[in-house]
């Protein structure tokens, strides 16, 4: 069920969000479109009233709320009760029993973003969030610097709320992200450039046009989105943490969100506090938080991505730090896998939920994989692992390895035969497999 | 060695609102000391309290991340353009 869209913003008189602040040195600033700390260049954050919301928020109360991550509003950096609602978040939550099996793991989860409405990613969370703030703060034109899902998601959003649009994403994206972007007819701009390129040129734009940029100058907004993540999860596991997550780090931002969003449930007692254990995935050819975390560091160093893995391939990534922060703290892991690895992690999926997932979540599911294989998950674990984004976007990273139809002539023996065939193809190919 | 170097919004209050700044500097700490005499406070919000530049602020030079060039060191060419960007942005 979605809610329709009221034509003038109404305010509620209890806003749950009190202003931004600075996570690096905690300084104070008025809730409007600004991302980084004049004293410091840290990160903004929005500051809540938890008080508040352990006063007002209950269980049935969210329950009773739309079936979107509107549910969770009070949460969520917005003033208005009419908020853009186009039936985002509650995605289903899947046990997957089969994966779960060929992996050697008891309680395993699939979160799956893949069927995210209406782009098809999570991005559509962090986009209804950001454009709802966007036009509290009076923004008539969005834009945003993406490597494909979140532009396809400011785009088609802002079709739906009559927002001007222009994106700016590399010029070497896939075609199915690219005409998922044009579709919605904003302003494109195909930058010559990696993404960490495009994401500088939108850093020294975004305050010269005046434009709502989602993940720059409303990026404090934008990024509480993907808190959602985390609520859903513990509301679906019926109002319980899970043990372990896994998730696909790119900028770092959408796992410690998640984290934020576990903490935020447990700080206003929606959910007993138990020790969850993060753990990101990364494409070996874009890995600076795994680097990272591997050797230790408190500080990223960038690298120039080269992956097939392309939603993910930020080489600069702005949360990377705190991602490195939480994992450490929570006993969690950062692996990277290769691109090999990504493929086959689309292919398992698919193959044993049905579910058709791109780059990012292969290479989630990949690292999933090699972390159970290397006795850094535990079987008696419930495992929660993160698929963002959906495969049919990103065709070309597993063409070739899907193998062919059988073409026949439309007369029963040419069937026959070609069944045999298959068949007998089928058991090779089985016999190679360990189950 | 005359450099331009562009100013990010949280900073352009320095500036007097000038987003582009010509000055002098044979490398990024030089560009750095010549900012800060001309606009005193700025090098106190790039630098931390030891002199390393802050890790949420990225400087670029022509383009290039200088983290992928020789750092605070990178030496600069007359007609250089230095990039001042925050490092927190997208994703």
């Amino acid at each position: 069920m979605t809610q329709t869209i009221a034509p003038t913003c109404s305010r509620t008189s209890a806003a749950t969000f009190t202003g931004l602040k600075c996570k690096e040195c905690g300084a104070e600033y008025e809730a409007k479109a600004m991302h980084v700390c004049e004293l410091c260049f840290g990160p903004l954050e929005v500051a809540y009233d938890y008080e508040v919301l352990r006063q007002t928020v209950t269980r049935e109360s969210i329950a009773n709320g739309p079936n979107s991550i509107w549910r969770y509003r009070q949460f969520l950096p917005v003033e208005t009760d009419h908020p853009i609602d186009v039936g985002t978040g509650m995605t289903p939550l899947l046990q997957a029993n089969r994966l779960a099996r060929r992996l050697g793991l008891k309680r395993l989860y699939i979160k799956n973003d893949a069927v995210n409405m209406p782009t098809l990613s999570f991005k559509d969370r962090v986009v209804s969030v950001a454009l709802t703030r966007a036009r509290e703060l009076g923004f008539t034109t969005v834009s945003c610097a993406s490597t494909g899902n979140l532009a396809n998601s400011t785009a088609a959003i802002a079709a739906h709320a009559g927002l001007d649009c222009c994106v700016f994403i590399p010029s070497d994206l896939e075609a199915g992200k690219v005409l998922g972007t044009l579709i919605y007819s904003p302003t494109v701009m195909a930058v010559h450039g990696n993404y960490d390129q495009v994401n500088r040129l939108c850093s020294e734009v975004a305050n010269t046009h005046g434009w709502g940029f989602v993940n720059i100058n409303l990026r404090p907004y934008y990024s509480e989105g993907s808190k959602t993540l985390g609520y859903e999860v513990v509301e679906q596991l019926g109002w319980e943490l899970p043990d372990h997550i896994v998730a696909p780090l790119a900028s770092g931002s959408l796992f410690t969100k998640i984290y934020k969003g576990f903490q935020e449930f447990v700080k206003v007692g929606l959910v007993d506090e138990k020790p969850v254990r993060f753990s990101g995935a990364q494409a070996e050819g874009c890995s600076p938080i795994a680097q990272a975390f591997r050797e230790g560091r408190d500080f990223i160093t960038p690298v120039k991505p080269d992956t097939i893995a392309k939603s993910i391939a930020i080489g600069n990534p702005a949360d990377g730090v705190y991602a490195v922060e939480i994992a450490q703290k929570t006993n969690g892991n950062i692996e990277s896998v290769t691109d090999q690895e990504i493929v086959d992690g689309i292919k398992l999926l698919a193959e044993t939920e049905g579910i058709f997932t791109e780059t990012a979540g292969g290479t989630t599911i990949a690292t999933l994989k090699k972390l159970v294989e290397a006795g850094k998950i535990n079987s008696d674990e419930t495992t929660v692992v993160y698929i963002t984004g959906n495969g049919l976007k990103t065709q070309e990273a597993v063409q070739g390895y899907v193998g062919e139809p059988l073409t026949i002539e439309p007369k029963l023996d040419s069937f026959e035969r070609a069944l045999e065939r298959a068949q007998t193809l089928d058991r090779l190919e089985w016999q190679q497999v360990l189950v | 060695m005359a450099v331009k170097v562009l100013i990010p919004t949280p900073l352009q209050k320095f500036t007097g609102d000038q987003a582009t700044i010509e000055c002098e500097g044979g490398n990024i700490i030089e560009v750095l000391n010549a900012l800060e005499q001309s606009f005193p406070g700025i090098k106190a919000r790039l630098c931390d309290e030891q002199g390393n530049l802050r890790r949420f602020v990225n400087f670029y030079v022509n383009s290039e991340d200088i983290r992928f060039l020789n750092g605070a060191e990178t030496a600069l060419e007359s007609g250089d353009e230095v990039s001042i960007v925050p490092a927190v942005a997208g994703g």
